[in-house]
């Protein structure tokens, strides 16, 4: 292929997806830029923002990546009702590792602004935040992932290629709300 | 390890990757939370943060998984006039080009709805299109950088370049954008 035949073919298969992808997260920086009030009563929830929506994107992505590997392998069942003991594990692995790598990247944010000696919430409320985001995101990516993964698969389509726009277009916006609620929560409780 | 299912497989074989690519992104995090004030006084600037962090991100995770793919396929040279490295590097400035004016765009009248008007339309789009093409110079350097050491190093480019990729796009996403926000506004 010559260069030009490359570079055209590259820029018609990513365009669409990337311009989901950054429709979304438009719509999750709008409730970002609405959270002024939670970033100053929570100082240190910014340091966790890139964090957490990185997480949720490899988690809840490799997720899709292993039900639809699954589904073509013949090892899963695309069932909704009752999920065989491989989704089972799947799924309580993601869960765990999103809900443990995000209380870790609070700990760890808390950790580094206390010894730069950054302005920092307390590591409570740091970590209501992440748990509670960890918890709710990972539950409803979870869902979002297997229904879309499963009944694209019953329809026909490629799993593989659902699964990871599904989760960069859901991902930010899930992710960032989740915070949202974690941070006022964690303001309601009084832990800040 | 497609096989391999039980709970503490998964968890065994992908936690200390998803642990160190966190501590990465929380140094983002760091800057991104440095520039807080500048970033609350104009909440378009606050507005941009995920759109870009999220079209630099996959920017270089679409390029590494490209370039990988090429270089299982046996179809990739490192060199500058290689078919598969210059038409994908070529790609990646073009998407640049046209997706980070439009989040800039989406980004203020998203704002200007809700009645802000703090900074002007071509000062918002201004910022995400010069951060645009300087992220993408960054994608095509890390990008081809990464699938090239992995290549040196013997590792499958699928595994180790497309996280590595995304979370450095990432990061430097924010640390570009921020830079331009500050010779801009």
């Amino acid at each position: 292929m010559t260069i030009r035949a490359v570079a055209e073919d590259a820029y018609r298969e990513a365009f669409g997806i990337l311009v989901l992808s950054a429709a979304a997260s438009v719509f999750s920086g709008v409730v970002l830029g609405g959270m002024e009030r939670e970033l100053a009563v929570v100082p240190g929830l910014l340091t966790l923002v890139p964090a957490l929506l990185a997480t949720r994107g490899s988690v809840y992505g490799s997720l899709g990546a292993r039900l639809a590997t699954g589904l073509h392998q013949g090892l899963v069942e695309p069932e909704l009702g009752v999920p065989d003991e491989r989704v089972q594990s799947a799924v309580a692995a993601a869960m765990l590792n999103g809900v443990v790598v995000s209380a870790v990247a609070a700990v760890v944010g808390f950790g580094i602004r206390r010894a730069l000696d950054l302005p920092v919430a307390p590591l409570a409320a740091l970590l209501v935040v992440a748990l509670v985001a960890g918890v709710l995101s990972g539950a409803g990516l979870t869902l979002v992932v297997i229904v879309t993964v499963f009944v694209g698969f019953r329809r026909g389509l490629n799993p593989d290629a659902l699964a990871g726009p599904v989760v960069t277009t859901t991902g930010d916006v899930v992710g960032i709300a989740t915070m949202l609620a974690g941070a006022r929560l964690a303001i309601a409780a009084g832990v800040v | 390890m497609p096989e391999e299912w039980s709970v503490r497989g998964i968890v065994a074989a992908t936690f200390p990757l998803l642990v160190a690519l966190t501590v990465v992104e929380l140094w983002g995090g760091l800057v991104l939370d440095g520039s807080r004030a500048v970033l609350t006084r104009y909440p378009t600037l606050l507005t941009l943060v995920p759109g870009i962090i999220a079209v630099a991100g996959n920017l270089g995770s679409v390029l590494a998984s490209r370039l990988s793919t090429a270089f299982h396929l046996g179809t990739l040279a490192f060199e500058p006039t290689d078919d598969a490295l210059a038409g994908n590097a070529a790609a990646t400035f073009a998407l640049a080009v046209t997706l980070f004016p439009a989040v800039g765009a989406a980004a203020w009248l998203a704002r200007y709805a809700l009645g802000d008007v703090a900074l002007a339309f071509a000062t918002v789009v201004l910022i995400a299109a010069v951060s645009g093409l300087l992220l993408a110079v960054v994608a095509v350097a890390i990008a081809t950088t990464a699938t090239y050491a992995a290549f040196q190093l013997q590792l499958d480019p699928d595994d180790v370049v497309v996280p590595v990729v995304t979370t450095t796009c990432d990061v430097l996403g924010v640390v570009v954008f921020l830079g331009v926000v500050g010779a801009a506004v």
